[in-house]
């Protein structure tokens, strides 16, 4: 934590973990895949990135990580331009691009040691504890002398969480981490990455699942068809959300009157039930004052809408399409 | 999921360790020798020379009935690595370097490592440079184990009488064993013009297989083209046309020309195929 802290208090105000400027990529004369990106990673987020499948988030996370160039705009991670100082800055950063990728017919453990010879940062005498220590993270030390090819998906993906936790990170970019583990694996992970954030890592986490934004995020960008919808912490983005309230009636016109007349806006009749937005009002008020005015209340409650409905009202669709 | 201790996750004074490390490479050679395929390659590789000795020693034709060269292999066993060679070189040591260096970059590719290797990060011109570093350190290990099976199984079959060279003269057994180990570098430097070109063939796809079999039918067209003599212009700008050059060390003294030629043919090509595999792999955008 002494190392978080110092890290942190090294940095200029105001920098950040990753930063596009106009971030665009267009694959030969098609359609831009990534249309003009201005993305802020704060130190220290768990940033969710959000977006239905094929929208380009993952053509963004290549673009950061220097596999494919962008046609146009800029990126820093942690500070450093990419693709042009990767060599600084990757070494600090772990990442799991689009699922795991591992050479077949070697066991976890022999693929780890791959990774880490390729790795000009580490020390080579301490790679043993190091693979254990990783391993040990992910819960997967007891399959560790398994060859690649026998694992589950779910024990690919832990390796490849591994991979990246070979060193110490400050930034872990990582591509839909929970793809293809069960419910107890899910969770794992995303305890995992609270722990990691604990300790200062920033997170950059993509995903397709608002579930697991509302989990284990602090910020929140969501992308739609390239561009970038919205990006704010997700506290924010709450207080964006507007709470209605809901009364269950036969006598639906008095109610509606009753609401109006206390000083509710945007009142709507439907059938058995009126919705209002309740502003300050105190809910209890509301109910004494339909109680006087002899509205028969079969039900009262106070709604508010939850994270999805923000994110198809920004994308126009939902969020949990094609799994 | 236990919590790891020891292994803190933010270190703010990185610098990298060293500038210069063997672990990559010697990692990527790991990785080839590993590999169950390759073994069985370098086994089927090994196997030739000692089928042609035990052929020649079931049979032993009389001299002036067969090829010049595995007739004397009778006289003196060294021989037989010449022959061997000479036989491998006509498919199996350029298919199994093709093989090789398809697999390469496609082959990470393929697999999706390639991603992660570029993100470590390995660096795209250090990542060309083990690559091809592995291949020839296989390259060598395969025309070592040739030789040697070939002049175990030689000297083991035929002794190691006196070498007769073409010009008529004989050659003691260290001047001959002399020569042999040149004809066997001569033969490895024509195999890393292939790897070279292997190379960037490899850079162009994600499909191993499918950059083997373009290296090797791009070999094959030009042994074709070699043979047409009305394309003798044409000849000395194929790859394959002085890969049997080394033949010349059978004369007494040498004859160095060719090989020479064969020699900068060699390097012309190597620099060509690691020039396009750079060009191309700094550029690629890697989207496997």
């Amino acid at each position: 934590m002494t190392d978080a802290t110092t890290v942190a208090a090294a940095r200029e105000p105001g920098s950040r973990a990753v930063r596009t400027r106009g971030l665009s990529k267009r694959y030969g004369k098609g359609t831009l895949a990534v249309d003009g990106l201005d993305l802020e990673v704060p130190y220290g987020a768990v940033f969710g990135f959000l977006g239905p499948n094929g929208c380009g988030k993952t053509t963004t996370i290549r673009m950061l990580l220097g596999l494919i160039e962008a046609s146009s705009g800029t990126a820093e991670l942690l500070g450093e331009p990419m693709p042009g100082s990767a060599r600084k800055a990757l070494p600090r950063i772990g990442a799991l691009v689009e699922g795991p990728a591992f050479h077949p017919y070697l066991s976890g453990v022999d693929n780890l040691r791959r990774i880490d010879a390729v790795d000009r940062s580490t020390d080579p005498a301490t790679v043993a504890e190091r693979i254990e220590s990783a391993l040990d993270r992910v819960g997967l030390r007891a399959a560790a002398r398994k060859r690649f090819r026998a694992y589950s998906l779910g024990m690919k993906q832990r390796l490849a969480i591994a991979g990246a936790l070979l060193r110490p990170r400050e930034l872990l970019i990582l591509d839909e981490p929970t793809n293809g583990l069960d419910p107890q694996g899910t969770r794992e992970v995303r305890s995992l990455i609270g722990q990691l954030a604990a300790d200062g890592v920033t997170v950059l986490l993509s995903t397709h699942l608002l579930s697991e934004v509302e989990q284990v995020c602090s910020h929140v960008a969501v992308m739609h068809r390239g561009r970038l919808v919205t990006q704010s912490s997700l506290e924010e983005l709450r207080a964006t959300v507007v709470s209605r309230v809901r009364v269950e009636t036969a006598a639906v016109e008095d109610a509606a009157r009753v609401l109006g007349g206390a000083g509710l806006s945007d009142v709507v009749a439907g059938a058995g039930e009126v919705t209002a937005l309740i502003g300050e009002h105190p809910p209890e008020k509301l109910v004494d004052a339909l109680v006087a005015e002899g509205v028969p209340v079969r039900g009262f409650g106070v709604v508010r809408p939850d994270l999805e409905d923000v994110f198809v009202s920004l994308t126009g669709e939902g969020f949990d399409v094609g799994g | 999921m236990s919590a790891a201790e020891g292994v803190s996750t933010v270190d703010a004074g990185w610098a990298p360790r060293r500038r210069f490390s063997t672990r990559f490479l010697r990692s990527e050679m790991g990785l080839i020798a590993r590999r169950r395929r390759n073994q069985a390659g370098l086994a089927v590789l090994a196997v030739i020379p000692v089928i042609i000795a035990v052929v020649m020693a079931a049979t032993r034709p009389a001299p002036g009935s067969g090829p010049p060269l595995f007739t004397a292999m009778l006289d003196n066993g060294l021989i037989t690595v010449l022959a061997g060679l000479s036989i491998e070189m006509s498919l199996f040591l350029p298919l199994a370097v093709s093989i090789l260096a398809g697999d390469a970059i496609a082959g990470e590719a393929s697999t999706g490592t390639l991603r992660y290797l570029l993100t470590v990060p390995a660096g795209r011109v250090r990542l060309l440079a083990v690559k091809f570093g592995g291949i020839v350190a296989a390259t060598f290990a395969a025309v070592g184990v040739i030789a040697l099976t070939g002049a175990v199984m030689g000297v083991a079959l035929f002794g190691t009488g006196d070498m007769v060279t073409l010009s008529g003269t004989t050659l003691p057994f260290g001047e001959a064993l002399g020569r042999v180990g040149i004809a066997v570098l001569y033969v490895v430097m024509c195999l890393v013009a292939v790897a070279a070109i292997g190379l960037f063939v490899s850079t162009l796809t994600e499909q191993p297989i499918g950059a083997a079999v373009a290296m090797l039918m791009f070999i094959v067209l030009s042994q074709i083209l070699g043979a047409l003599d009305d394309l003798d212009w044409l000849h000395p700008f194929l790859i394959t046309n002085y890969w049997s050059s080394w033949a010349d060390l059978l004369r007494d003294p040498p004859a160095w020309d060719q090989m020479l030629l064969g020699a900068v043919s060699a390097a012309v090509w190597t620099a060509f195929g690691l020039s396009a595999a750079w060009a191309r792999l700094t550029t690629k955008d890697i989207t496997s």
